[in-house]
C-alpha cells in the first residue's frame, strides 16, 4: 500500500505542499483562518490561489511544451506584452468601462500572443533552432517590445470590466481562480480525452519515430508552442488587470523560470516525454506557498530566491537516474536497475 | 578560399565595421578613438563574462548564473571591504577563488549526476542571487581607495584617447582564453567534448576534468567580471547584471560559435561584446530613440545569426532533424 502511494507521480509533490502547509499550522496559526468579508472569502489559502493563478496558467502552458521536449523562455516577456497590449488599447478607448472596448483589448492582446507563439513554433519546428535558443531571442527581444508598446512607462487604467478579469469575485472566489480551472479543464480534456495528449508525448520522447509512424511533429511542436504563449498572454491580462496597469519593464519577471521549476517540482521530466498536469499545478501552488510563507513568517523576502535554488537542486538530484543509483549502491539492499526503473516517474 | 566556419565570424567582424562606419558617417564625432575605446570601458565586464561563456557553448552547454555571480562578487567585496575592513589584495583573490568553486560544483553536479546544465545553472542563478540578498538588500558603496584609483585610472595614448584598467585585464583575459582555446589540450578536449561527448569519452579525453575545469574556468571569469564591475560601478548591490547572462549568451552567438557545440572562436565573441557596444553607442547618439530599442536589435541580430548556423549546420544535423 505504501509503496503504491509513494510510487504515485503526485505523491512526493502532494507531500511537499503537505510539509509546506504543516510548517505554517505549526509556525504561523492564522494561515488556515478564511473569514468571509463582503460576500468574499478572505485568507491565505485564498491569497495563495489567487496570486498564483498567473503562474498556475504559463506553467500549464509550459507544461506541454516541456512534454514535446522543448522548453519556452519567452513566457515571462509575453506576459508583459499582452498586459501592455491590453492596457494600451484599454487606454485609448473612448468609454474605458464598456464592455466591448475591453474585449477588443482581450482579443488584441491574445492574437498577439497567439502570433508571438507561432513565430517561436516555426523557429523550433520549421527551422529546428534550438527550443532554448529559438524562445531566447523573444525573451530578449519580447521585453524591448513591450517597452516600445508602453513608450517605457506604466500605463495606468481605470476600467473596471477590465479590473474583473484579475481582481474580480465570483460566487465568494477571486475570479482569476475561475480562469485558471477552465484553462486546466480544457487542457486536461483535449490531452487526456483525445489522442492529442499521446502525440505530445510521443513527440517528446522521440520526433523522429512519431513522424515515422504517421504523427505530424511539426504541427504538434507549433500547436504546444502557441497554446503557451495564450496561457501566457491570459496570465499577462490577469497580472495587469490585477493591478489595472502595465509594466513592460518588471511584468511577468522571472515567470519563465518560475514556470520551467513548477512544471520539474510536478513530475515531468525536462528531457520531454510523459507529462503530468495535475502535478505542475501542485508545482506552481508550492512554490507559491513557499512566497506566501516566506512573506508571512517575516523572514526578509529575498531568502525566497536561495530557498527556490536549494528547492531545484533537490529536485533535480531526485530526477536524476545517476544521482539514484549512487543512494541505491550506498544502501546496497536493493537491486540499482529494478530501483531506476520503478521510479522513473515518480 | 575561406574555410566555412570562419565564415561566421569574418561576417561578425564585417557587421562590426559597418555599424562603425555607419555610425561615423552619421554622427560627428563618432568617429574617433575615444568612442572606439569607450566601447571597451564600458563593457569591459561583459568581455571578461562573455569569455568564460564562450568556453561553456563551445563544449555544448549554458552557463546562465553568471550575472548573479557578477552581482555575487560585487555584494561580496562591498561588503568584506566596507563592513569586514579587508584589504582588496586579500579580498580579490578570494572573490575570484568563490567564484571559481561555484562553478566547479556546478560543472561536478552538471557531470556526475548527467542534469542538464541549464537546469543546474539556474538554480545556481537563484543561489547567488539569493546570497547577495542575505549579505545585504541595499547597496553597498565602496569608498576604498584601491577600488576609486583602479576607477579613476586613466592610461592615456599620444593623442589624448585612454582606457582604464578594467580594459587591461579584459584585455588579457581575451589573449588569455584565444591561448587557452587553440594553444593547449583543456582548448582541444573543450572542442572535442562539444563536438561529441561520447566520441571524447571514447577517445579517452578526460571527459570529467575537463568539464568541470570549463565550469570552474566560467566561473571565474564571471568573478573577475565582477571584480571589473565593482571598479565600474563602485558599489555592491543585489540588482547589478541583471540579465548579463542574455547579453553574454547574445554576444557568443552573434560572435559566430554554435551553440550546440564544437565551433566557434573566442574571437568571434570579442567582436560579438563590440557589436552590442556599438548598437548601444549609436543609440546613445541618435538621442531620440530609447534604450529599449537595444534590446530589439539585440533580439533581431540573434535572430539572423542564429538562422545563419542553422544554414551552415543544416547538412550536418539531418539525421537529427524533425
Amino acid at each position: 500500500m505504501w509503496q503504491r502511494m509513494t510510487k504515485h507521480y503526485l505523491f512526493w509533490p502532494l507531500a511537499a505542499l503537505a510539509v509546506l502547509l504543516l510548517f505554517n499550522l505549526i509556525y504561523n496559526p492564522g494561515f488556515f483562518s478564511i473569514r468571509i468579508q463582503g460576500g468574499h472569502l478572505y485568507g491565505s489559502l485564498i491569497d495563495i490561489l489567487n496570486y498564483g493563478s498567473p503562474l498556475m496558467l504559463v506553467s500549464i502552458g509550459m507544461t506541454l511544451v516541456i512534454a514535446t521536449g522543448g522548453i519556452d523562455l519567452s513566457v515571462g516577456s509575453l506576459v508583459a506584452i499582452s498586459g501592455a497590449v491590453a492596457c494600451l488599447s484599454i487606454s485609448q478607448a473612448t468609454d474605458q468601462n464598456s464592455l466591448g472596448a475591453v474585449i477588443m483589448a482581450v482579443a488584441m492582446a491574445l492574437g498577439l500572443s497567439i502570433v508571438l507563439g507561432l513565430w517561436n513554433g516555426l523557429l523550433v519546428a520549421g527551422a529546428g533552432i534550438q527550443p532554448i535558443i529559438a524562445t531566447l531571442i523573444l525573451m530578449v527581444a519580447g521585453r524591448g517590445i513591450a517597452q516600445l508598446i508602453t513608450s517605457g512607462q506604466i500605463i495606468t487604467i481605470s476600467s473596471n470590466t477590465y479590473k474583473y478579469i484579475g481582481a474580480g469575485w465570483l460566487l465568494l472566489l477571486p475570479f482569476s481562480i475561475f480562469i485558471v480551472a477552465a484553462v486546466w479543464l480544457v487542457t486536461a480534456l483535449f490531452t487526456r480525452r483525445t489522442a492529442l495528449g499521446l502525440f505530445i508525448e510521443s513527440v517528446g520522447s522521440n520526433p523522429t519515430a512519431s513522424r515515422l509512424s504517421g504523427i505530424k511533429s511539426r504541427s504538434v511542436i507549433i500547436a504546444a508552442y502557441i497554446f503557451c504563449a495564450l496561457c501566457a498572454g491570459i496570465a499577462g491580462l490577469l497580472v495587469s488587470s490585477n493591478v489595472s496597469s502595465a509594466d513592460g519593464n518588471n511584468a511577468g519577471l522571472w515567470f519563465e523560470l518560475d514556470a520551467i521549476l513548477a512544471v520539474v517540482i510536478g513530475g515531468t521530466a525536462l528531457t520531454g516525454g510523459r507529462f503530468y498536469l495535475s502535478g505542475t499545478i501542485v508545482g506552481a501552488l508550492i512554490i507559491q506557498t513557499m512566497t506566501t510563507t516566506i512573506y508571512t513568517i517575516g523572514v526578509p523576502p529575498e531568502i525566497n530566491l536561495v530557498v527556490k535554488a536549494i528547492v531545484v537542486f533537490v529536485v533535480c538530484l531526485i530526477q536524476s537516474e545517476q544521482f539514484r543509483a549512487r543512494l541505491a549502491k550506498r544502501r546496497k539492499s536493493r537491486p540499482v536497475g529494478t530501483d531506476q526503473e520503478v521510479t522513473r516517474h515518480a | 578560399m575561406l574555410k566555412k566556419p570562419y565564415l561566421p565570424v569574418l561576417i561578425t567582424i564585417g557587421l562590426f565595421a559597418l555599424a562603425f562606419a555607419a555610425g561615423s558617417m552619421r554622427y560627428t564625432g563618432f568617429f574617433s578613438t575615444q568612442v572606439l575605446f569607450n566601447l571597451l570601458i564600458d563593457n569591459a565586464f561583459l568581455l571578461v563574462v562573455a569569455i568564460g561563456m564562450t568556453f561553456v557553448i563551445l563544449s555544448g552547454g549554458i552557463d546562465l548564473s553568471v550575472g548573479s555571480v557578477v552581482a555575487l562578487t560585487t555584494m561580496l567585496s562591498a561588503s568584506l571591504i566596507e563592513q569586514g575592513g579587508l584589504p582588496p589584495l586579500v579580498v580579490i583573490p578570494l572573490v575570484l577563488a568563490i567564484g571559481t568553486v561555484f562553478g566547479g560544483a556546478m560543472g561536478a553536479i552538471i557531470h556526475y549526476f548527467q542534469i542538464q546544465p541549464f537546469i543546474v545553472t539556474l538554480a545556481g542563478m537563484f543561489l547567488a542571487r539569493g546570497l547577495c540578498y542575505v549579505i545585504s538588500i541595499n547597496t553597498i558603496t565602496i569608498t576604498d581607495p584601491f577600488y576609486t584609483k583602479m576607477a579613476l585610472t586613466k592610461i592615456r595614448f599620444f593623442d589624448g584617447s585612454f582606457i582604464s584598467i578594467s580594459v587591461v585585464i579584459a584585455l588579457v583575459v581575451v589573449l588569455l582564453a584565444l591561448y587557452m582555446a587553440h594553444y593547449t589540450r583543456f582548448g582541444r578536449n573543450t572542442y572535442a567534448i562539444g563536438g561529441n561527448e561520447q566520441s571524447a569519452l571514447l577517445m579517452g579525453l578526460p571527459v570529467a576534468r575537463t568539464k568541470i575545469a570549463i565550469y570552474a574556468f566560467s566561473g571565474l571569469c564571471s568573478a573577475l567580471g565582477g571584480v571589473v564591475f565593482t571598479f565600474y560601478m563602485l558599489s555592491g548591490y543585489g540588482l547589478h547584471a541583471v540579465g548579463l547572462e542574455l547579453d553574454a549568451i547574445a554576444a557568443v552567438v552573434i560572435g559566430g560559435t554554435l551553440l550546440t557545440g564544437g565551433v566557434g572562436y573566442v574571437a568571434g565573441t570579442f567582436f560579438g561584446v563590440m557589436i552590442q557596444g556599438v548598437i548601444q553607442t549609436i543609440i546613445t547618439f541618435e538621442g531620440t530613440l530609447s534604450s529599449w530599442w537595444t534590446k530589439i536589435v539585440i533580439g533581431l541580430l540573434l535572430f539572423v545569426f542564429i538562422v545563419l548556423q542553422r544554414i551552415f549546420n543544416v547538412s550536418a544535423t539531418k539525421d537529427r532533424a524533425l
